[in-house]
């Protein structure tokens, strides 16, 4: 290699960098003498930053940084800081009765809120994100309630839950008329048009009205009540209303009262601390069906 | 600032020389005269508005901020004297880019770049660390002279420079300081900053803006219009022949002598020009050009040079502003021996004049006939309708009263739409149950949640308007909005 550095080129008066390809020399143009500064200095940061905080890989860790910085103890100080601004408010909410509750503007809104988040985490895969419920689980924005929809009541379902094996959980359920044999295929087909009928909902050509009580009288008045208003003390649906959990054609009714129903609500007691139920409970009486 | 070249010479890129051209440091002699004058004042103005501004005090009445303009951040409120505005009503703020952007033209269009010649804060704060340089390190000739001095460094020159840059630093300094009492009550963080209890972020932006401040003024000049502004080239495209733009009046200038050869000229009877080749004008000028080359993006058109020529002419006894504010036109029309018409007024800023009319009494309007009382409404999503048990509908929304008043309204909600409907407000007193009542707090908003009930009977399955109305009890004042009540 010979020495180009020190070679002008002729036409511009600049020096070369000494490559030369086919006879074009390549004219040496450095860089701005501040970008190249600002590049060491980014250099001489950057061995700063690998001494002070966590850099390097190891086999198993990695270098701690003469800091000690870490982005989950971070994490932790600001979950903390949150309890910290959270602590009052929550308190008050669990201080509060439920009827306070929801006089009190801004306790409404921090259980609403909260209610909102628990809801989409915990209750939203059967419930619906809206509370709209599905065939056989219910729809909480609707005045129409299997256990009862004061806030208390509401309260006492989210805690215990329905049939989950609770101890102080609903129970009651729909027995499986058909399955076990109580009632004939044709006494079903009866007492489920005289369910329908209980509504204002049409019935089949041929049906015994005067059969269809008489059935429902023997069997079903125990739980769902004279005339078929339901008890919440046994989770027994009105029939009467326009609401239907399974729904009202015959033919679901038919397989409702051959196979029975018991769907299972969990008990949240132990899984979401108080004041949290309690926001639930709120929330949710808030939809707009609560009594 | 390369050196000229004949285009025509040209054969290939290397002849233009390198695309980056070194800084040439400007020296600005100081300079007398009316165009100083009123830059003098413009800058006490604009630094007095700009530094002074946020200990203006203005009643709002108790719990209010007393600050009379303050950018609340974190309650989310500008303060504008008698105005406040909220953060969604922040389109006047495009109004008046609107309002600014048109009279930067209008500007342009009657005399050049007053913007950039007189208040610009680049030309402002540029202006103030130039009268620092020049009171302590001296005028043109003897900056330039210390600069070039290749002696060891004295101490008293050392000095000098430790000042000066100090006292930059300073105002730089204060420049940040004033910046964030914009953002917080003045008094207080003033307090606050003394004793060293201010939030960091305070301390954080006066740092940023000090370091902004003292590199753009003291260091970086004439290279920020130069270099980084876009102005200057929008500029250009926007002018027209009638503007008046800082002109030398070649007409009367050339050819250019010394002041000994034109008497002699002048004693024969011939033409001469009254230039008399000082380089007066180049002198003062805070861009280090030369205004006798004609227009040119580097002239922040800031009239020092008038004042500068105007001085010399008035020594050698010839009339004055051989620069002046000035056109082509005039210069030809001089030149074929006609008079010079000025004309201000022409399409151009008649419409420039409108435009801002225009949006300015829009703003007006918009502003005096705002409602300080308002009522959003987000109709529930999931689900949109449910069935009750006697077969009615029930919709849901979520409604945001807005009370933008300085006291707390008690206000009254009504709907009208569905037949026979009926609302509710869930957690609201049901005193009055068909007509719920409900408080609002002054200058904030409540979210409430309204449940609408109607018959089956009697509404048509599809969708209908329903209009929510809320009324102040007491004023009367009445704000509505619509959305839809839907059937499942």
């Amino acid at each position: 290699m010979t020495d180009h550095h020190n070679e002008i080129d002729s036409v511009s008066g600049r020096s070369t960098t000494g490559h030369e390809w086919d006879g074009i020399k390549e004219l040496n143009t450095p860089l701005p003498r501040w970008w190249v500064i600002t590049f060491y200095l980014t250099i001489i940061w950057a061995i700063g930053y690998w001494i002070v905080y966590p850099a390097w890989p190891l086999i198993s860790s990695n270098t701690r940084g003469v800091l000690g910085y870490s982005s989950r103890a971070d994490v932790a100080v600001e979950l903390a800081n949150l309890d910290k601004i959270r602590g009052d408010k929550m308190v008050a909410l669990g201080a509060a009765s439920l009827a306070d509750i929801e006089k009190d503007p801004a306790l409404l809104a921090l259980a609403r809120a909260k209610g909102k988040t628990v809801f989409g985490d915990n209750c939203a895969p059967c419930h619906g994100s809206g509370a709209a419920g599905a065939k056989g689980f219910p729809n909480l924005n609707d005045d129409d309630w299997l256990w009862g929809g004061t806030l208390e009541q509401i309260m006492q379902t989210i805690q215990f839950g329905a049939r989950s094996g609770h101890a102080k959980a609903h129970e009651g359920q729909m027995l499986a008329f058909g399955k076990d044999g109580v009632l004939k295929p044709e006494e079903i087909v009866t007492v489920a048009n005289y369910v329908r009928s209980l509504s204002g909902l049409s019935t089949r050509n041929g049906y015994d009205a005067a059969k269809g009580e008489k059935i429902f009288a023997e069997n079903c008045i125990a739980c769902h009540g004279d005339g078929g208003k339901g008890n919440q003390e046994l989770g027994a649906p009105n029939l009467t209303d326009k609401i239907w959990l399974y729904g009202s054609d015959e033919a679901t009714l038919i397989e409702t009262i051959s196979q029975g129903r018991a769907g299972v609500m969990p008990a949240w007691e132990g899984r979401l601390d108080p004041s949290t139920i309690k926001a639930m409970a709120v929330y949710v009486h808030s939809l707009g069906g609560g009594k | 600032m390369n050196k000229t070249v004949n285009p025509n010479e040209l054969t290939s890129d290397d002849d233009y020389g390198p695309l980056y051209a070194a800084r040439k440091k400007v020296y600005p002699q100081s300079v007398h005269g009316t165009f100083r004058r009123i830059k003098w004042g413009l800058m006490a103005f604009c630094l007095g508005v700009y530094y002074f501004l946020p200990f203006v005090r203005w009643n709002r009445g108790l719990g209010a901020p007393s600050q009379a303009v303050l950018i609340d951040l974190p309650n989310s409120r500008f303060y504008f004297f008698f105005i406040e505005l909220w953060p969604q009503e922040v389109y006047y703020f495009t109004g008046l880019l609107i309002v600014a952007a048109v009279t930067l033209f209008l500007m342009n269009s009657v005399g050049g770049r007053i913007w950039c010649g007189y208040l610009c804060p680049q030309t402002v704060w540029t202006d103030v660390f130039y009268a620092v340089e020049r009171l302590i390190e001296g005028d043109r000739r003897e900056r330039m002279k210390k600069d070039k001095s290749s002696d060891p460094m004295k101490l008293e020159r050392i000095s000098e420079i430790v000042l000066k840059h100090s006292i930059w630093l300073l105002i730089a300094w204060w420049t940040g300081g004033a910046w964030v009492l914009y953002f917080n009550d003045a008094p207080t963080l003033v307090k606050q900053l003394i004793t060293f209890q201010a939030p960091m972020i305070a301390y954080i932006w006066i740092g940023i803006l000090t370091a902004t401040t003292y590199l753009l003024a003291g260091h970086m000049r004439e290279q920020v219009c130069n270099y980084m502004c876009p102005w200057p080239r929008i500029q250009a495209a926007l002018t027209d022949e009638w503007a008046l733009n800082v002109t030398y009046r070649y007409d009367r200038g050339e050819k250019r002598t010394s002041v000994k050869k034109a008497a002699e000229l002048r004693a024969l009877g011939q033409q001469v020009g009254d230039c008399v080749d000082c380089y007066q004008c180049v002198a003062v000028c805070p861009t280090g050009i030369d205004i006798r080359n004609g227009p040119q993006l580097e002239c922040i058109q800031c009239g020092l040079c008038i004042d500068a020529c105007d001085n010399v002419m008035a020594k050698i006894g010839r009339p004055k502003r051989l620069i002046g504010y000035d056109n082509d036109i005039n210069i030809h029309r001089r030149q074929e021996g006609k008079a010079p018409i000025y004309r201000i007024v022409r399409a151009r800023t008649i419409a420039y004049s409108a435009i801002i009319a225009a949006v300015g009494g829009i703003m007006i309007y918009v502003l005096a006939t705002r409602t300080l009382l308002d009522i959003n409404v987000l109709h529930d999503r999931n689900p949109v309708a449910v069935k009750l048990s006697d077969g009615s509908i029930r919709n849901a929304y979520t409604a945001r009263l807005l009370n933008k008043s300085g006291h707390d309204r008690v206000i009254a909600i009504d709907i009208d739409g569905p037949v026979n409907a009926t609302i509710h407000v869930v957690g609201a007193d049901s005193v009055t149950p068909d007509r719920p009542m409900i408080v609002i707090p002054r200058d904030s908003t409540s979210e409430l949640r309204l449940l609408v009930t109607a018959p089956a009977d009697g509404n048509p399955e599809k969708s209908i308007p329903v209009h929510f109305h809320v009324t102040d009890i007491g004023l009367g004042e009445a704000a509505s909005t619509t959305d839809n009540f839907v059937a499942p």
